[in-house]
């Protein structure tokens, strides 16, 4: 097996997008996303050198950019001034005590779950189209994600509708096998 | 009205970004109907496209990668 070695060069390429979407899942917000993704890369370039080869290099990735999604948070909530959290327990100021119990999310109502579900939907399928070939990632993604027409697809890409539909049928095809286990 | 399955498969693509013809539609059905392999296809087919719309995954645009890039190999030097 071949060590874990860090190419800069292709990570926009090969990781930007499930960064992306990591980010999103975490700060909701398109615009911030897109700057962590970039501090990210910047800062992965700087500590290259502590690099050990242990993880791969998207999860090494994934590691720092964590950091980051905490930064942002620490850094929005200083400038708030808001570093204390105050929790309003009740608007009854006649309740007993002030059991945080009491604001514990019922379990049994579907929600929260739900989301955290299609943020990790969201990383397995970004995960299964880095997979793929990059042709077929391609033409896929501005298929299915970017919902762009046959025709502009074609003219962007010089091909014609029946190359267009041979390589969607092998990306679907892949992304099923792929997601297998756990989605279907 | 018979098709084969290399058709039915195409038509099922094509009916996930809803490009297929009724008439198309109406062949692949009947298909489906005799062809329990193109059957378990086109489920599975339509599963992935729901799971792709729950995902809500969105996508850096080729002009925001390029500037990332630029960015990246401006810190590199």
């Amino acid at each position: 097996m071949i060590a874990n070695e860090l190419q800069p060069d292709k990570w926009v390429e090969l990781h930007a997008d499930y960064l992306f979407n990591y980010a999103i899942g975490k700060v909701s917000d398109v615009e911030i996303a897109k700057d962590l993704v970039q501090e990210t890369f910047i800062a992965g370039l700087n500590s290259a050198k502590n690099f050990k080869g242990d993880a791969a290099e998207r999860t090494w990735l994934i590691a720092i950019l964590k950091r980051k999604v905490i930064d942002h948070y620490r850094k929005i909530n200083s400038k708030k001034g808001k570093a204390e959290v105050r929790i309003q327990y009740s608007d009854q100021t006649d309740a007993e005590g002030e059991w945080l119990e009491e604001r514990v999310a019922d379990p049994f109502v579907k929600g929260g779950d739900q989301e955290i579900e299609n943020e990790e939907l969201g990383l397995a399928i970004q995960n299964c189209i880095d997979k793929l070939p990059k042709k077929q990632s391609r033409v896929f993604t501005m298929k299915t994600i970017q919902g762009m027409s046959t025709e502009d697809i074609c003219k962007e890409l010089g091909i014609n509708p029946s190359n267009l539909w041979v390589m969607i049928h092998r990306a679907r095809t892949s992304l099923m096998g792929c997601l297998n286990q756990s989605w279907f | 009205m018979k098709i084969s399955c290399e058709q039915a498969a195409e038509i099922c693509n094509k009916s996930q970004y809803r490009e297929a013809s009724l008439m198309e539609i109406i062949k692949l059905k009947y298909h489906i109907f005799i062809c329990k392999t193109c059957k378990l296809f086109t489920t599975k087919n339509t599963k992935l496209t729901k799971l792709c719309n729950e995902s809500k995954l969105q996508i850096l645009s080729e002009e925001e990668k390029a500037k990332m890039k630029a960015e990246l190999e401006k810190s590199n030097n």
